[in-house]
């Protein structure tokens, strides 16, 4: 009885709230005789989709600097690994046949070096802002989303697929069906179990970021990390350098965005820019603080359990909300916005002031 | 070397110092007055187009940047939260348009009735900060998306429904949820602006711009004659005086010449009721400033600990701040609307804070000074960038697109900045007094 109650203590009253919220919109499914295979289906698919964002939070988290609010900036990086390798598909037409999974690794390793290099410089300016990292990374994120605006108009991109037939810059909304990369990893090895399809190829590759993160925090280099989130007085006092540990948090959560954006987008079948990826990072933080995580604390666990409960509810409300009438069409949308911006209220609560 | 040269040559680095100091502490608002003065150029307005968009822009948002001051005095940083206090006043505005009630008594039903919805939002925006000492700005920022989902809930889903409203021109087809705009023509648009408006007046309380200008240079001179003469108040120094001097000069020159020659510049209707309601907010913030608790305010402001040692209710002081921030919001986003005429039902608040928060930057504030002259320069300087970068924009790259997503990067971008600058200096700060 009382490992229950310390159990129910450490969940806190909004994830108990939401944990109740889940099975309630589960139970009602089921009541209202929803297709529950259809709903399983793209629950599987949404939960693989943000799985990767949501990782992203992990390093971010456990060397100290919180839960990374500026992710877009390795979203961006992501998006622009993807336009290149449309590009180089487009430019190398005749000469190579690019096949879509070619074409999703060409994405990947061409963000990378990006990815890296605004972790570093983003790292850096978060050691200098000790105790503001949220509200900073908030809006740093936010204004190299609004400078992006401004590159996407002007970066040499010419692919048709890419660019306006008149005007100036790329697309809002960009297709991958035309170059096959819509759902390379999705569908790799997928199989069916009744109807339910399971993105079996999609889950394994979340599951083998999970799997090196977890490795990674077990290496010496992720063993002061921890220590440096942790406790950095004591860390310092160790030996550990804690800003150098800070920067590579950094550069590992930016990393994970540029490579989760490009999970995500292959999954949806379009990389969205302009204000696209202005408010993701809000989904990925919440879900990972649904999950169990504090601002301070994560695991992979937390992030595991996060990305099912929160995407969950996203997918099953809408259909359950419609289900009981026509005019709650908004419900969905709006049920999110309460959790996931409730949820984060409430770590920032349980962080305690200084 | 002889004495003097050495006092001459000392009084000159000092100077310089002086100078190089002052360019730095004003690096934002130099930057951005040369970048509008840029833009102004770029774009090839006529000063007539121009001037009339910046009065009613400066007039319509001036109230909403005053509003944050209070929160930065208390040491809360920049009140992202104002957003709450502008739900209140839009759901208030929503009302009283269904209530059929027009014009200017229109206007000052709304403004009683969103005081008590925004001091009871300001209370519980207040205790969440209490909870989140230090973090208030992102929890104000969480906070106002959070909100956001609870006032759709209420205007989407719950009114029609739960909340009953007949009215076919406000909720949507459906009989549930407000409609996604709202239009206020007819019936509280201008309520304030134009205060003749119900009864044909055209001229009560609503001059031409040169008119306006004589009038305010004449308020300010008298004031500043009372100031000295009458209640013996300190003189500024000569160097800000005499350039004060010459720029009341030039614009009451400029008007009279504009009246003379009846340019279109006369066509300008200055909404005067609204300056006036400004002014007095300005006299009210310098008043509430050197009362108790306006000195309380400043106290918890400069240092938390400090200030509870000496006796002052620190978390109840913070609640105040924030309550009056809220109840100022809410106010100030009913002028803006009444100006406006029309407005998106759930989006139209959403981005009050961001632009409210970025003019009040320009202006030179920091999160943790902000004064009066900031908050109007700022707002003077960011909508001029407003209206000429489209132009500009256009005008160089042949798209106005470019113009647009500039300015909208300039408001992150001028946050973003301010705020890294001072977590920075505040680190280094912390880390001095450690080591002393």
């Amino acid at each position: 009885m009382k490992t229950v109650l310390d159990f129910l203590k450490n969940l806190g009253l909004a994830r108990l709230i939401i944990l109740g919220f889940f099975v309630f919109l589960c139970a009602a499914a089921i009541l209202l005789r929803l297709n529950l295979a259809e709903l399983l289906t793209s629950s599987l698919a949404r939960i693989g989709m943000w799985g990767v964002l949501v990782l992203a939070m992990l390093p971010a988290i456990v060397s100290g600097i919180g839960p990374n609010f500026g992710v877009s900036l390795g979203i961006l990086c992501g998006l622009v690994g993807g336009l290149t390798s449309l590009e180089m598909a487009y430019r190398l037409e005749g000469v190579v046949e690019l096949g879509g999974g070619a074409l999703f690794f060409i994405a990947i390793l061409v963000s990378m070096p990006f990815a890296v290099m605004t972790g570093i410089g983003y790292g850096w300016l978060l050691n200098r802002v000790k105790g503001s990292e949220m509200m900073i990374a908030t809006y740093v994120g936010f204004s190299v989303v609004s400078i992006m605006k401004l590159a996407w108009l002007f970066l040499p991109y010419s692919s048709p697929e890419m660019a306006w037939p008149i005007g100036r810059g790329v697309r809002v909304q960009i297709s991958l069906a035309n170059r096959g990369i819509t759902r390379i990893l999705n569908d790799f090895l997928s199989f069916r179990i009744g109807d339910v399809v399971v993105p079996t190829g999609l889950l394994l590759f979340v599951a083998l970021c999970c799997f090196l993160m977890w490795l990674f925090l077990r290496s010496k280099t992720g063993t002061a990390m921890y220590a440096a989130g942790d406790n950095p007085r004591f860390a310092e006092a160790a030996g550990v350098n804690v800003n150098r540990q800070r920067i590579v948090g950094t550069i590992l959560s930016t990393v994970l965005g540029a490579v989760g954006i490009l999970v995500y987008a292959q999954s949806y079948g379009f990389m969205q820019l302009y204000e696209g990826p202005m408010f993701m990072p809000f989904v990925a933080v919440a879900a990972v603080l649904i999950g169990g995580a504090s601002v301070k604390r994560a695991t992979i666990t937390h992030v595991v359990v996060g990305t099912i409960l929160f995407l969950g509810i996203q997918v099953v409300a809408i259909p359950v909300a419609n289900a009981f009438t026509a005019d709650w069409s908004s419900m969905g949308e709006i049920s999110r916005k309460i959790i996931q911006n409730g949820v984060i209220l409430y770590a920032l609560t349980q962080a305690g002031g200084d | 070397m002889k004495p003097d040269t050495l006092g001459a040559a000392t009084a000159k680095t000092a100077n310089a110092a002086e100078r190089k100091a002052f360019l730095v502490k004003h690096m934002v608002t130099i930057m951005f007055i040369a970048l509008s003065l840029a833009g102004y150029i770029l774009a090839g307005m006529t000063p007539f187009l121009f001037l009339m968009d910046i009065v009613a822009r400066v007039s319509r948002n001036a109230f909403l940047v005053l509003s944050l001051i209070i929160p930065v005095m208390a040491g809360m940083g920049l009140n992202f939260s104002i957003v709450l206090g502008a739900m209140a006043g839009q759901a208030v505005l929503i009302f009283v348009t269904h209530w059929g009630v027009n014009g200017l008594p229109g206007i000052l039903l709304c403004l009683v009735l969103v005081t008590p919805l925004a001091m009871f939002l300001g209370y519980l925006t207040g205790k969440l900060f209490n909870k989140t000492k230090g973090q208030e700005m992102i929890a104000g920022l969480i906070l106002a998306f959070f909100a956001q989902g609870i006032y759709e809930l209420i205007f989407l889903q719950f009114v029609g429904g739960i909340i009953p409203m007949n009215n076919t021109t406000l909720v949507m087809s459906s009989g549930i949820g407000i409609r996604t705009t709202v239009d206020l023509t007819g019936g509280l648009k201008y309520g304030m602006d134009w205060p003749g408006q119900l009864w044909g007046n055209d001229t009560l309380l609503r001059p031409t711009l040169p008119w306006a200008f004589l009038s305010v240079i004449a308020a300010i001179v008298v004031g500043y004659l009372l100031y000295v003469f009458v209640f013996k108040g300190k003189r500024p120094s000569p160097p800000p005086l005499i350039a004060s001097a010459l720029a009341l000069g030039y614009a009451s020159w400029w008007s009279i010449v504009q009246i003379q020659e009846s340019t279109q510049i006369n066509w300008i209707r200055v909404p005067f009721l609204t300056w006036i309601v400004i002014a007095a907010l300005c006299a009210f913030i310098l008043f509430f400033s050197k009362t108790k608790l306006g000195q309380d305010m400043r106290a918890v402001g400069q240092d938390r600990h400090v200030a509870a040692v000496a006796g002052i209710k620190v978390n109840r002081v913070r609640i105040i701040a924030i309550m009056m921030s809220m109840v100022m919001a809410g106010w100030g986003h009913i002028i803006f609307l009444q100006n406006m005429g029309a407005f998106s039902t759930y989006g139209s608040h959403e981005q009050i804070g961001l632009y409210s928060v970025a003019a009040l930057l320009i202006g030179g504030a920091t999160v943790s000074k902000a004064t009066i002259g900031q908050a109007l320069l700022g707002v003077l300087l960011f909508h001029t960038l407003f209206i000429v970068s489209p132009a500009a924009g256009r005008q160089v790259f042949g798209d106005a697109q470019v113009g647009e997503y500039f300015r909208v990067f300039v408001a992150y971008g001028v946050i973003g900045v301010t705020l890294a600058m001072h977590a920075w200096k505040t680190l280094l700060q912390n880390r001095a007094r450690q080591e002393l």
